[in-house]
């Protein structure tokens, strides 16, 4: 009796799942995935369609699309223009997020601290060993540092966050591009390895005169104490999400082929000099249109309604003129067997 | 503790035959069936080690001999050197083994020598329910309880008193955050300890009554009986045991991975940080998109195979011939 139960009750679970055939599946960075689940439990309630997410890392993500095993993959690490062809994806941006560095240096508010991106290369490269360097205490001549010695926090797994800070390092330090280069895992030259973003938080608050690097939904909830940085138009600015609302504003799209850019030293007195979208990649070709417009109207959905719920979870959502050209982006790239678009915003 | 069927004890086969029971029919299905079992585990330890094999291949031919010995870990210029993890992992592994065993004897000499009956429950319970407890709860345990304990009353206590240049210095200078090899040992060894003792425990059990009441009847103390008598009875099946307890250090991963540093460099001393294959392969295989860079990780994880595999082997050597439990 209760055999027959389990049976029956087996088949039906099996029949009822079959039935939304409209499910799709996405696979990917970790950085975006709690905004992702909220959007998708809210896209859920309005149009019936369930988002199926996994966040697996981004180097996983690119994998799965490129199996074809999920219908779209999410990645920090945006791809080059080169692979997006030879693959035949595409990729275009969903929200943003900073790489902030915090510190533990006792007797130190958040902001306190100034420095540049030079700097901050030297000190991850081991160059500057003591807080109290004169290539540091000279940027904050009013603040008192304790001459601590320095404890470098790195990421031990590879990740988004790691390739956007290793660029902006690399950028900002010839030494830095040369000896270690930007990736999502580099050898790092000195310091502790962290497991994510937790680890990081976890073991700079346990070292005095550490200095580590999160991403900015991090630093807030964990309240660390972070650095204010000197960006490209040489200014001092915290991070907030205005400051990346002003790092974004400034850049240009459409001179960005593939739409790899990054969001590293943008113009604007008021621009956080770390700051770097997350990306989402499909085929430009899709064998299942269906699905495919199930996908891109999901994204035009989170693109329309989605920012509230962003900016609670510490996100930084695209300016709107981004998201228009995005969609015609949409329109232009992305087509059916037939040939035509699948997906037309209105 | 372990299980194993000795063959040669079973129940003749014919005899069933003869009397042909309701389901005798059926019997060489059940022995079909069992037989796939059987075969289905050897085919996935076979499957395991091609996968290793065919996935690591292309770093074991990029990097030669010298894949075991550079220590250099870099992903930008796809150069894999796996020294640093593997020297990690052996010294991670037997420290642990060097700090839990003489607890384990303790406890198991205990347990069988000096406890009174009442207590007996208790601890056998604790035992059981340290070994149950999840190794990431030792993990984060070990983050945050351990390493800032260790680094507040061990090591900054010693970079005060250490004279920079000296030997001690070279012996203990490292990042006083207590994220280090020796505190991954010491969890290593909480984790392997129950085990251990469960074993050992068990195997004094073994030693028959009359070898140990013969030794006290000639006036030896208990000391002397466990020292001189117990010890050497159990020796071979002891190193055994511990071997497995080995393996199980072996490859402990989440632990490991919170604690350690995870700088693939080579490690200097013991309070500087170093990783294991396990924690490199956790931390990375995720986000790892080259090639090269999946087949370096899984070249470490046949290494690691092979190192267990080993370990395995001697135990199983020493632990003698099988007997039914």
């Amino acid at each position: 009796m209760f055999k027959k139960f389990i049976i029956g009750a087996s088949a039906a679970a099996l029949l009822a799942s079959a039935a939304h055939a409209d499910n799709f599946t996405g696979a990917g960075a970790t950085f975006p995935a709690p905004v992702y689940t909220a959007w998708a439990q809210a896209y859920k309630a309005a149009n019936g369609s369930e988002l199926n997410y996994q966040a697996i890392g981004s180097g996983g993500g690119i994998r799965q699309i490129e199996a074809k095993t999920v219908d779209f993959g999410a990645t920090d690490k945006p791809l080059k223009p080169a692979d997006l062809d030879a693959a035949g994806l595409m990729q275009f941006p969903m929200v943003m997020g900073g790489v902030v560095p915090v510190m533990n240096v006792p007797g130190v508010n958040p902001g306190d601290i100034k420095l540049t991106g030079p700097v901050l290369a030297q000190i991850f490269i081991g160059d500057i060993k003591t807080w109290g360097d004169p290539r540091i205490t000279s940027l904050n001549p009013t603040v008192k540092i304790p001459n601590l010695p320095i404890t470098v926090v790195h990421r031990s797994d590879g990740s988004g966050t790691s390739f956007v800070f290793t660029t902006y390092l690399a950028n900002n330090s010839p030494a830095w591009a040369q000896r270690v280069g930007a990736n999502d895992s580099v050898e790092w030259p000195t310091g502790l390895g962290g497991k994510g973003n937790d680890g990081v938080a976890a073991f700079v608050k346990q070292t005095i005169g550490s200095i580590g690097y999160v991403e900015y939904a991090f630093a807030k909830q964990n309240k660390l104490t972070y650095a204010a940085m000197k960006n490209k138009a040489g200014a001092f600015v915290e991070p907030t999400a205005p400051a990346f609302v002003a790092a974004a504003a400034g850049a240009d799209w459409t001179k960005a082929p593939g739409n790899y850019l990054l969001l590293l030293d943008q113009p604007g007195a008021a621009s956080w000099p770390i700051t770097a979208p997350t990306f989402v990649l499909v085929y430009k070709k899709q064998d299942k249109p269906e699905t495919g417009k199930e996908v891109l109207s999901f994204f035009d959905w989170a693109y329309k309604n989605g920012d509230a719920a962003a900016v609670q979870l510490d996100y930084v959502p695209l300016p709107a003129p981004v998201k228009a050209l995005m969609r015609k982006e949409w329109a232009d790239t992305i087509k059916g067997p037939d040939g035509k678009a699948i997906y037309v915003s209105k | 503790m372990t299980l194993t069927i000795d063959s040669s004890e079973s129940t003749p086969k014919t005899a069933g035959r003869q009397s042909a029971p309701r389901g005798g029919a059926l019997d060489p299905v059940f022995e079909w069936m069992c037989f796939g079992c059987a075969s289905l585990l050897l085919a996935a330890l076979i499957g395991v080690i091609g996968t290793l094999m065919v996935g690591g291949w292309p770093a074991f031919h990029k990097f030669g001999l010298q894949f075991f010995v550079v220590s250099s870990w870099n992903p930008v210029t796809e150069v894999y050197g796996a020294a640093g993890p593997i020297v990690g992992t052996l010294i991670t592994s037997f420290l642990s083994l060097i700090f839990s065993l003489p607890i384990a004897f303790g406890i198991a000499v205990f347990l069988v020598e000096f406890c009174p009956p009442f207590l007996r429950r208790p601890i056998g319970t604790a035992v059981e329910l340290l070994a149950g407890i999840p190794s990431i709860v030792y993990g984060m345990w070990g983050l945050f309880v351990l390493a800032p304990w260790f680094a507040l009353h061990v090591q900054v206590p010693l970079l005060t008193v250490v004279q920079p240049g000296s030997w001690l210095d070279k012996l203990t200078s490292g990042i006083p955050n207590g994220a280090n090899i020796l505190t991954a040992s010491i969890i290593l060894a909480i984790m392997i300890l129950p085990f251990m003792s469960a074993v050992l425990r068990d195997l004094l059990l073994t030693i028959p009554t009359q070898v140990r009441e013969s030794a006290y009847g000639l006036g030896a103390s208990t000391m002397e009986v466990v020292m001189s008598v117990s010890l050497p009875y159990i020796k071979r099946s002891a190193v055994g045991a511990v071997m497995l307890g080995l393996g199980r250090a072996l490859g402990e991963t989440m632990a490991v991975t919170f604690i350690i540093g995870n700088s693939h460099a080579f490690p200097k001393n013991l309070f500087d940080s170093g990783s294991t294959i396990a924690s490199t392969i956790a931390n990375e295989f995720n986000e790892a998109t080259s090639d090269m860079h999946t087949s370096a990780l899984i070249a470490l994880g046949l290494v690691l195979f092979m190192i267990t595999f080993a370990v395995l082997a001697i135990a199983r050597a020493l632990l003698g011939r099988p007997k039914v439990v």
